[in-house]
């Protein structure tokens, strides 16, 4: 019955590894409907819930998965998951460094490297954008993150500072 | 990868990629962790130069999987070849992985915490604030107006009107590509 269930995970998520172009979101509505609707691993209400930790938790949001995982077929369901999401696509990662770093001395490269670099600096802005409205900021934390951005651009205020403080300013405005 | 040649370089040993790697798994919220990769392989170790890391960002971006773990597959075996792409996406992913599984138990078991809430969601607000900081480092580096305009096409077709990413950023990597192509065939540097 459990290998039953780590099989179903790895069979989940393996494809879906394999088509998440563009990173985790792009695939975080088909999840929702094979996790909801199709095996019925959790209601709707659940997997919005643990959305919303995965997004909360540092690293990428994929990792929703270990928690889908988790509540399947516990620890080791888990474990199965969160390999399904990341080893296919991480191969093909793989060998496309492979052929890049083949053709390091192609004239081309060069030529590569700085047509990517417009694009690498849009999407990053883009991305942030993506974060901000999936996560519902509100007003505090629009604030904070300019700020942040602002510290770190123009001071020598260290991140680790900045972390601490932040901290334990919206933890003290819960008591205000 | 034997072929290697004997760059300045020095070797980056496995033990120091697991531990940058893990390090930015702990402290990447908000989805800042090509911010802290910036931060911890171009700024703090020069492991990587400013245009590699573009080039790794943007590829990791296209390619299927999540990007903080494409681009540490990237890096790792960049530096390493298959063990440290190996190491690089463990260190990365483990620490989150057992951060999660911790909230998912205390999420269960005793609901949710207001304070740890607002915490969290502070942490998230210092990461996008990172992220910014890291766009507009990378974005000095673009200089003449037509990549710039590229860049700023890129971030409010796809960040503000949401179009989907693969069809723009496939339609205008090559446009931005022929454009270096024809500006290095004019000034030949």
């Amino acid at each position: 019955m459990s290998d039953n269930r780590l099989l179903a995970l790895a069979l989940v998520f393996a494809p879906l590894s394999l088509v998440s172009f563009g990173g985790g979101q792009a695939i975080i509505a088909d999840m929702q409907h094979q996790t909801v609707d199709i095996q019925h691993w959790m209601t709707g209400r659940e997997f919005v819930d643990v959305f919303a930790l995965s997004r909360a938790a540092p690293g990428p949001s994929t990792l929703i998965v270990a928690l889908i995982g988790w509540q399947v077929a516990g620890f080791f369901g888990a474990v199965v998951a969160t390999l399904a999401i990341y080893v296919p696509s991480s191969l093909a990662v793989y060998g496309a460094v492979r052929w890049w770093h083949a053709s390091k001395d192609s004239p081309w490269r060069g030529v590569l490297e700085r047509g990517l670099a417009p694009v690498a600096v849009g999407l990053v802005f883009a991305g942030a954008l993506a974060v901000l409205e999936a996560a519902r900021v509100d007003a505090l934390q629009i604030f904070t993150t300019v700020l942040v951005a602002g510290l770190l651009l123009y001071t020598r205020v260290g991140i680790y500072t900045i972390m601490a403080a932040t901290a334990f300013i919206f933890a003290a405005l819960q008591f205000v | 990868m034997s072929s290697e040649p004997a760059m300045e370089k020095p070797r980056v040993p496995l033990s120091a990629l697991l531990l940058v790697f893990f390090h930015v798994g702990v402290t990447s919220f908000g989805g800042s962790t090509a911010a802290w990769l910036y931060r911890e392989l171009v700024e703090r170790r020069g492991w990587l130069d400013e245009e590699h890391f573009m080039t790794a960002l943007t590829l990791s971006q296209v390619l299927p999987g999540a990007n903080p773990v494409n681009l540490s597959i990237y890096v790792g075996s960049q530096l390493r070849g298959g063990i440290g792409g190996t190491v690089a996406a463990t260190g990365l992913v483990a620490p989150p992985f057992c951060v999660i599984l911790a909230l998912g138990y205390i999420y269960t078991h005793y609901g949710t915490s207001a304070l740890a809430h607002a915490v969290l969601g502070g942490l998230a607000a210092v990461g996008i604030g990172m992220t910014l900081y890291t766009g507009v480092k990378l974005a000095r580096t673009v200089r003449k107006p037509v990549p710039i305009l590229i860049g700023a096409a890129i971030f409010v077709v796809v960040g503000v009107l949401h179009w989907p990413m693969l069809p723009v950023v496939f339609a205008m990597t090559p446009a931005s590509i022929a454009f270096q192509r024809w500006s290095s065939r004019k000034t030949p540097a």
